[in-house]
């Protein structure tokens, strides 16, 4: 899979941004020494980044978060060592992109030298399964809601349609219609569909540019 | 019900109340319940509702109030020190008795406390809160599932006994995803006489009031409210037995807690321990026979809550303190794990904390 210097993850909130983007880190670590995932999620105070910093440590990945994450304080800061990343171009760098046009207003303080670099790849994440994107048309109106928030436009599709861990083979290969419908629409190709691991095994070699998320949270 | 879908336990309550017929919302932003303000932002315009960010908690209610009384489905929703700024506003629609849903995303307190979920406001919400005789009935919802079903039930209930009623989550109840089957059947209407819907000339006007100056009519009120209560008590409490049939130790939780109790259960029964579970689902009203009974054949008992043991008085009360009652406890925004929970009931098992 081809990646970019700069990958972006934006999409409706709670379609699964974070945990795709912090297995993807994992993922871009094996090929690259210097890899580095970024939090700018100034939105949902509870689920970060920052929850995953022991496996991300562990595998030499460098953290960037808000100072104020997962310290309870409810502040909507970014971390000003965001601006690393943009001018250190040896790193390769994941931005995690808070939900919806809202989350992606924090985007628009980088847009300029993102573009102005134009090694980026931005990507939505689909989950056609979320109650307020369960087709290819109102997902569409998001993605249209963020770029014009965040004033980067999306080059490619995550197809992340999932139900949690009841998610069965079938529900995936459901989604695939959605998010084919959501390519046409956006003329934009379907990167990869994401899995759980345990679902990789079946459905790899059934669908293209199977993706698994090895690293899953759970709480209760 | 429809298809499965995928959601946070707030925006389930919400999608659960439009589905419900609630046409109306009302609130202010807190974490972690503002997913619920949000999704009501994004759908009520689409279904020809209202969603309204007041200036204030206090606003919030008092427009609550003024809606219910007008006879529709109405809701506000907050977190612990937003529903305290609300309590003034709840003891109105109690004594107005009008019905209308509150809903409580539990964060860890006292005073503004913390954001990370809690059980804290157990006493607020079943034993007052607010001034005056009243009761409300309070539904604890354990899964993102109950956020939606109790929310139907809970707007069913109010319209059917015109009462307040209350969800009483918390934070992980409100952010935790889980897949959902909503409601897709229509709404049960109930006949609301009483509401201020304009007399076109052809009756008495309706009043709506909390107001009563004198004492006899007051008391009057009163008694005849809690004729009402002991209907509610007689034939609403609501409960979930797990592995009770031979059961020595019983936990008692209700909530987040409960899942957690639910693994430390299956541990302890791994090991050879009698142990089940009595969930309450209404905190009121409260599953008090079901306990007594139960008392009659268990040696003990354990409260397992985020707070530093409220429900555990209501268990005593409904034991009649027939046997020891034990608490296991985290406070502050902690979870308790399995583990705790198991060591918990291992140590009353072998007879210790006494």
């Amino acid at each position: 899979m081809e990646n970019k210097r700069i990958t972006l993850f934006a999409g409706h909130y709670g379609s699964g941004k974070t945990n795709i983007a912090v297995n993807y880190a994992l993922h871009l670590k094996e090929k690259y020494e210097k890899v580095v995932i970024t939090d700018l999620d100034i939105v949902n105070p509870y689920f970060r980044t920052a929850d995953s910093l022991n496996e991300l440590t562990k595998a030499g990945i460098k953290l960037i978060s808000s100072e104020f994450a997962n310290s309870n304080v409810d502040l909507p800061a970014l971390p000003q060592e965001v601006y690393s990343i943009l001018d250190d171009r040896s790193a390769v760098a994941i931005l995690d992109i808070g939900g919806d046009d809202r989350g992606a207003y924090a985007l628009g303080r980088y847009e300029a030298s993102i573009k102005e670099e134009n090694d980026y790849e931005m990507l939505f994440v689909f989950n056609k399964y979320r109650p307020l994107t369960p087709d290819a048309k109102s997902a569409f109106e998001v993605m249209r809601e963020i770029e014009a928030a965040g004033k980067i436009k999306f080059t490619a599709i995550v197809n992340n349609s999932n139900l949690g861990p009841l998610t069965t083979k079938e529900d995936v290969l459901d989604s695939l219609e959605s998010a084919n419908e959501l390519a046409s629409l956006s003329g934009l190709p379907v990167k990869m569909t994401t899995v759980d691991e345990n679902l990789f095994n079946i459905l790899n070699g059934e669908i293209e540019n199977v993706f698994p998320l090895k690293l899953q949270k759970k709480i209760v | 019900m429809g298809e499965k879908v995928l959601m946070k336990g707030n925006e389930a309550i919400a999608e659960a109340a439009i589905r419900a017929g609630c046409l109306h919302y009302f609130g202010y932003p807190i974490t972690p319940q503002t997913e619920i303000a949000a999704y009501m932002a994004k759908r009520m315009p689409k279904v020809g509702g209202v969603f309204l960010q007041a200036e204030s908690e206090i606003a919030a209610i008092n427009m609550v109030l003024g809606v219910a009384a007008a006879g529709k489905r109405v809701m506000t929703s907050s977190s612990s020190p937003g529903v305290s700024l609300k309590s003034e506003g709840m003891s109105y629609i109690s004594g107005s008795d009008v019905p209308a849903l509150v809903v409580n995303v539990q964060r860890g307190g006292p005073g503004l406390g913390g954001i990370q979920p809690s059980q804290s406001d157990y006493f607020q919400a079943v034993k007052g809160g607010s001034h005056g005789d009243y009761k409300r009935i309070v539904l604890a919802p354990a899964s993102v599932q109950e956020m939606a079903s109790l929310t139907t039930k809970a707007f069913d209930l109010a319209d059917k006994y015109s009462i307040l009623t209350m969800i009483l989550a918390d934070g992980t109840m409100g952010q935790m995803m889980e897949p959902v089957e909503l409601e897709t059947t229509e709404p049960v209407k109930y006949e609301k006489p009483w509401a201020t819907t304009g007399t076109k000339m052809q009756r008495k006007h309706n009043i709506v009031n909390s107001l009563y100056l004198k004492p006899e009519e007051l008391e009057k009120k009163n008694f005849e409210r809690f004729a009402k209560y002991k209907t509610i008590e007689e034939n609403e409490v609501m409960y979930e037995e797990y592995l009770m049939d031979d059961a020595e130790i019983c936990v008692v939780s209700f909530g987040i807690t409960s899942r957690v109790a639910k693994n430390a259960i299956v541990e302890a029964r791994a090991k050879g321990i009698k142990v089940g579970m009595i969930r309450p689902i209404t905190l009121w009203p409260f599953p008090t026979a079901v306990l007594n009974k139960a008392a009659d054949k268990c040696k003990a008992f354990l409260s397992v809550e985020m707070n530093m043991g409220q429900m555990i008085e209501d268990v005593k009360l409904a034991i009649e303190c027939k046997k020891p009652v034990h608490l296991c406890c985290r406070v502050g925004g902690m979870i308790p794990s399995p583990e705790e929970v198991l060591a918990k009931i291992e140590e009353i098992n072998e007879g210790g904390d006494k």
